[in-house]
């Protein structure tokens, strides 16, 4: 099922569900701290992620997933560089662009109050579907996420951590996007929680033409979804290609070594909040 | 094109049945704030019966109803003012705190369809409020309506809802451009409005300077044309000097609201402050 892509093919007639060329974004500290110097979050990052492609960034805290992640969902604005989706210019046609992708940030991001029920079916409209079409729909994706029916109902600030980001996930996939963002979906997870989610993810892929483009900072994550693997490092993409190219091209041995070898630092050093992940 | 615009109205509707969800959930807050809105228009009326008394004066029957109706004017079309406000003023700052504001922004929804959405959600809340209000206050002292205008006054109400909409989206544009304050702002610019728009008193006796920002808020001209309306029962004509500068202000906030949202938007966008975290 994965598409073996080589680094650098772009002659090859594939669809670019994503397309970004050149893109920076850098932030200005607030005036308040004093010496503060502006943070190069992107650094002229050029990427394509090809139809039906599960691509994913790997990277430590603060390397910029999540400001790239951004980029592409609308929320923030290249200072420099362009992004197309699916041949559409992320600004020019932002409305088009908003209706192909959905986003899953790290944290869950609902009405509290509200049941998940509720923030689905309202999340629904936002994207054109009615409540009669997406109601069923969420009670088969949630069921299918191992969340019980009583639960669906209940204000989403009782629900766990992994239930919560479970339900986001759900959320996402409501507006059936043609591509699909996903910032280190299952971070802070357990092991149990995660594995499903991860499932959920192939399946996703598999079953309904879907491209996701995912960040992670667990190699195994990334090793075990990913079709082709970006490495980020402070802002920039070092490297890229399958687990395998990566490790033949930069002496061999498991992907964290070839990310050590890259970056100079060990991914685990950066990940003390990950509760299940012994060193 | 038809077929679009019931695209869009199903899009608005979202926002509306949310905060319609929302107001639900947090049913123990609105109960709060209907509470503390009765109380306040409540013991504002309490002033206007208790003022003969205080003052040694003759407590003329009809000279009382008549304060205590000049008062309810004020202090209910105050909170209907006030409702619109807050609500259309907090869009922002609440989705921020709920920490769903990038899922709104993200959403496939023009801008304008959103806030139309919030709109019509205020509304819905702002004239239940102080119709409940009104009965309530209704029950415990005597409302003299027989020498009321109805159609002015709700014409002058209508026109009042629609320059707040536009002011109040222009608020809302202050946590775009400070995550921290703006929301703060946003209140202090709506305590200045009751000081100086006469909700309790003729605007005649502030200072100048206090007259010059009476002369620019609208609900200046909306309070003082009610009072036409339902204590003289001016009709429209009578009531247009009051009615003009609060449509205009209306024409004018809220085309220049919108435009102020898109610019924050995309301020916002620019420099990272939509959100941080993550
Ligand atoms: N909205 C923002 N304003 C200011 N600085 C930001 C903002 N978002 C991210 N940053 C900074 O940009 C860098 C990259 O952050 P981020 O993209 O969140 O990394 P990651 O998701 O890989 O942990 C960090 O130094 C972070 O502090
Ligand atoms: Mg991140």
């Amino acid at each position: 099922m994965a598409v073996q892509i080589r680094e650098g093919v772009r002659t090859e007639k594939k669809t670019a569900a994503l397309a970004a060329s050149g893109v920076c974004k850098a932030f200005r500290p607030a005036r308040v701290t004093p010496g503060g110097t502006t943070v190069r979050a992107v650094d002229s990052v050029s990427l394509s992620v090809w139809r039906g492609e599960i691509y994913g960034l790997l990277g430590a805290n603060g390397s910029g997933k999540s400001t790239l992640i951004r980029l592409f969902s609308t929320l923030l604005t290249p200072d420099a560089g362009t992004v197309r989706v699916f041949g559409l210019d992320i600004d020019r046609d932002e409305l088009a662009v908003k209706r192909l992708i959905n986003r899953v940030s790290v944290e869950a991001s609902f009405f509290k109050k509200l049941s998940a029920m509720e923030n689905l079916v309202y999340a629904g409209r936002l994207y054109g579907v009615a409540p009669e079409e997406s109601r069923p729909k969420i009670v088969s994706i949630l069921r299918r996420l191992g969340i019980e029916d009583a639960r669906m109902t209940e204000p989403l600030e009782k629900l766990s951590r992994g239930m919560q980001q479970k339900v986001a996930i759900a959320r996402a996939f409501l507006s059936t996007p043609m591509l699909l963002l996903l910032d280190e979906p299952t971070t802070g997870l357990d092991i149990r929680s995660k594995r499903e989610v991860q499932t959920f993810v192939r399946d996703l892929r598999d079953e309904h033409d879907a491209t996701i483009l995912l960040t992670t900072h667990d190699l195994d994550e990334a090793a075990r979804l990913a079709d082709r693997i970006g490495i980020l490092h402070q802002g920039r993409l070092v490297a890229e290609g399958t687990a395998l190219e990566l490790a033949a091209r930069h002496g061999g041995g498991s992907l964290e070594d070839v990310f050590m070898t890259l970056t100079g630092r060990r991914l685990d050093d950066a990940d003390a909040s990950e509760p299940e992940r012994p060193t | 094109m038809i077929a679009d615009v019931g695209a869009q109205l199903g899009l608005a509707y979202a926002f509306v049945e949310r905060e319609v969800a929302l107001s639900k959930r947090y049913w123990a807050w609105e109960i709060v704030w209907l509470v503390y809105g009765i109380v306040t228009s409540l013991s504002v009326a309490y002033i206007a019966l208790g003022a003969p008394g205080l003052s040694g004066g003759s407590g003329d029957p009809a000279l009382v109803s008549r304060f205590v109706l000049y008062l309810l004017v004020g202090t209910i079309t105050w909170r209907f003012l006030g409702l619109i406000f807050e609500q259309m003023g907090e869009t922002i700052a609440w989705e921020r705190w709920e920490g769903t504001i990038e899922y709104t922004f993200m959403a496939p929804v023009p801008r304008l369809t959103h806030l139309l959405g919030m709109c019509a959600a205020t509304l819905v809340r702002a004239v239940g409020f102080s119709v409940a209000i009104l009965a309530a206050v209704a029950l415990f002292v005597p409302v003299d309506l027989s020498h009321a205008n109805v159609a002015s006054a709700l014409v002058l109400l209508a026109t009042g809802a629609v320059a707040f909409i536009g002011l109040a989206i222009g608020s809302s544009v202050f946590p775009l451009l400070w995550t921290e304050k703006g929301l703060q702002m946003a209140y202090i610019v709506q305590a200045v409005v009751l000081l100086v728009s006469g909700v309790y008193y003729e605007t005649t006796i502030l200072p100048g300077w206090m007259q010059a920002l009476s002369f620019i808020s609208p609900a200046t001209y909306v309070i003082r044309g009610m009072r036409d309306a339902l204590l003289d029962g001016a009709d429209l004509a009578a009531v247009w000097p009051n009615l003009w500068p609060a449509l205009l202000v209306g024409a004018v906030s809220i085309p220049l609201g919108l435009r102020a949202f898109l610019w924050a938007e995309r301020y916002a966008k620019r420099t990272g402050r939509l959100k941080r975290s993550g």
